[in-house]
């Protein structure tokens, strides 16, 4: 696993194994990604929780319980929306996901109230999370209330300053918000922090990781719970545009809405696929948060991954404008879809994403969260490169909780209109 | 003698009489970068085995101690490239030495090389918080040529099987966790926790060493008998901290309270 480079014989085994849905192996891994590289004191707990998952996702009973709030809570599916003005700006068939949609206002619901009913089921007494945004905070904070459970969430005292609504919103919500001054008082810090909490007690205590990113089995739950999106997109755009699409994008931090996106089309070969990474101010080590892009593999979180380090295996800073895609890793199975050449992975810049935003509010009337923008910013970019294509978005969230930065990064230059 | 074969010697030889043999950990560079070979020499001289911290900017089994004195260390440009240069320079010291860090310095060093390094610095083993045994088969095979250590950890809740199976691959010692938690908290030994030590060495080939929140003479009194050795971590980093003698230290938790 200390081999980086993976050669075309290689390569072509991976995407067979792949397509033949082989991954995460017995090990959790995607190929030779991910694993399980935690604290003995942890090693119980994801085994039990291992144990959970296999026994309870794919219960009826449980199924039919998630569905019922996701169709009746969440509010489920989520529309899929024609965008005829950036279609015809683009030159192509534009068509958005609407996680924006969702109950708490991204895809981020999809996976809480999937882990806080499994939680239930496994007996845990509390729940603690970690958030970067404030979304997955909020997303389990409103997850646990609606199923009775104290919830915990670590938040990073940068991210807390950020984010403060989402703060109150949390602390609304019934949630116990934990300010993070360790490390770089980020997300990174949130994890390592909720990842302590759960030391101190794995048998009472649920870790509802908010990404597809840690150690197995957390990159597969995820997955399986966001998964939702991707199916019900396919069925959309196939009974909406009669055709599967040609391109399907997503913007990638830890990965979870692409994931959920980009699995259920995964076996469509005539699809293409494609991750839009953070790109920041560029290329330099710091300046973006984009380790598929500008990383190298390295273990962080539980799992081997694509990672932005130093030349000492040191774990980078990163930086966004967007705090859900401010993280220096990156959830296993992109490393593999990269590395076999099913996915491909390209960075779009602050700038770009801001534009993004703006050109989005101004033809569709949707205010898209910062980190969905860096999705329409690298569709905007392959669609010049392949007029009239049909391009699936996928719109993971609403940006009312970004109007702060929008403020100051947007309308303070006011291009538009009287100056 | 093999570098792992020194670890336990020095363990074995440092618990007389039902004393337990102390295991003392330092951050490597902290608090002051250019007294590390200060430091650990006089880390050295007060006990049986020393383990090198490694600073790692995301130290997620780690209490707010070594958390603080990690992210110093590598403030003050620590790497383990400096350790192990600075160790292969300074003389070699009675105490067999271990480091102690998390697997992506390790893996971003590269394994053939970290083992030829660690021989040639004096290094006998190592100790990694988040590798555990099931992922650990390609640097075991790094190491193992060279009779290096790996050190397994085990915990009250590690279920029989597994704490069997850990035992047996342990090298050096077995780093026996005293409670779930992270590094430096100070609690009480538990009424249960000699009975979970006592199963701990009834599988152990190499000598148990208990770890996790040891900071007074009377927590070592306790374990008399029961482990081989102790692990003092936060507790020492702290007496560095505050300028005091970690000899001294050292020696206060080996004397008799009577």
């Amino acid at each position: 696993m200390n081999d980086n480079t993976i050669d075309t014989k290689g390569r072509e085994r991976l995407l067979a194994r792949l397509l033949a849905g082989e991954f995460p192996d017995q090990q959790g891994r995607y190929g030779p990604f991910g694993g399980r590289y935690v604290p003995e004191t942890l090693v119980s707990a994801h085994e039990r929780l291992e144990a959970g998952v296999a026994r309870w996702l794919a219960d009826a009973d449980f199924q039919r319980e998630l569905q019922q709030e996701l169709s009746t809570w969440v509010g489920r599916p989520t529309a899929l929306s024609h965008a005829p003005r950036l279609s015809q700006r683009w030159g192509a068939d534009v068509w958005l996901k609407r996680e924006d949609l969702a109950h708490t206002g991204a895809h981020k619901i999809n996976n809480a109230l999937g882990q806080a009913l499994l939680a239930r089921r496994l007996g845990a007494r509390r729940i603690v999370a970690e958030t970067g945004a404030g979304q997955h905070g909020v997303a389990s904070a409103a997850a646990c209330a609606r199923l009775g459970l104290p919830c915990t969430v670590y938040m990073g005292a940068v991210d807390m300053e950020r984010q403060a609504p989402n703060v109150g919103r949390m602390r609304l919500l019934g949630a116990t918000v934990v300010s993070v001054t360790g490390g770089d008082q980020t997300l990174r810090a949130a994890i390592d922090e909720a990842m302590r909490d759960w030391v101190a007690d794995p048998e009472g205590t649920y870790y509802l990781l908010g990404s597809a990113v840690g150690a197995h089995p957390y990159p597969y739950l995820v997955r399986e719970l966001q998964s939702v999106i991707g199916r019900e997109a396919r069925t959309q755009i196939r009974a909406q545009s009669g055709a599967l699409p040609d391109l399907v994008i997503a913007c990638v931090g830890g990965g979870s809405n692409a994931i959920g996106l980009f699995h259920p089309f995964v076996n469509d070969q005539s699809v293409a696929i494609l991750g839009i990474e953070a790109g920041g101010r560029g290329a330099g080590l710091g300046d973006n948060a984009a380790p598929l892009s500008f990383g190298r593999p390295g273990v962080l979180h539980g799992s081997y991954s694509m990672l932005l380090q130093d030349g000492d295996g040191q774990i980078q800073e990163t930086h966004s404008v967007s705090a859900g895609l401010d993280y220096p890793g990156v959830g296993p199975e992109h490393a593999l879809l990269q590395a076999c050449g099913r996915v491909s992975y390209e960075a779009a810049s602050d700038a770009d994403a801001l534009a993004a935003v703006r050109e989005c509010c101004e033809c569709e009337g949707i205010l898209p969260a910062i980190e969905s923008a860096h999705a329409l910013a690298g569709a905007r970019r392959w669609a010049r490169s392949h007029p009239g294509k049909r391009i699936l978005i996928g719109l993971s969230g609403r940006g009312d909780k970004d109007m702060l930065t929008l403020t100051q990064m947007l309308l303070a230059k006011a291009p538009t209109g009287a100056a | 003698m093999l570098p792992r074969e020194r670890i336990v010697a020095a363990i074995r030889a440092g618990a007389r009489g039902g004393e337990p043999a102390l295991v003392a950990f330092l951050t490597a560079g902290y608090p002051q970068r250019a007294q590390f070979r200060e430091h650990l020499a006089a880390v050295a001289a007060g006990a049986d085995v020393v383990e090198i911290g490694v600073p790692f900017t995301d130290p997620m089994a780690d209490g707010m101690t070594i958390q603080r004195s990690s992210q110093e260390a590598l403030r003050q440009g620590v790497t383990l490239q400096w350790i192990l240069d600075e160790l292969t320079a300074m003389p070699r010291l009675r105490a067999p030495l271990l480091l102690m860090s998390y697997l992506n310095p390790l893996l971003s060093y590269g394994y053939e090389r970290l083992a030829a390094a660690s021989i040639a610095a004096g290094v006998c083993g190592f100790i990694i918080p988040d590798l555990p045994l099931d992922e650990s088969v390609a640097l075991g095979a790094a190491l193992d040529p060279h009779g290096l250590a790996l050190v397994q950890m085990v915990t009250p809740v590690t279920p029989a099987a597994r704490l069997a199976r850990l035992c047996e691959a342990s090298q050096g010692f077995v780093y026996a966790v005293t409670m779930t938690g992270t590094t430096g908290h100070n609690v009480a030994t538990p009424a249960g926790m000699l009975e979970y030590l006592a199963r701990v060495r009834a599988v152990a080939k190499v000598p148990v060493c208990a770890g996790f929140g040891i900071r007074s003479r009377e927590q070592v009194e306790r374990l008399r008998g029961a482990v081989d050795g102790c692990v003092v971590g936060s507790a020492l980093v702290e007496v560095l901290e505050r300028g005091e003698s970690p000899q001294a230290w050292l020696a206060a938790l080996r004397s008799s309270a009577v």
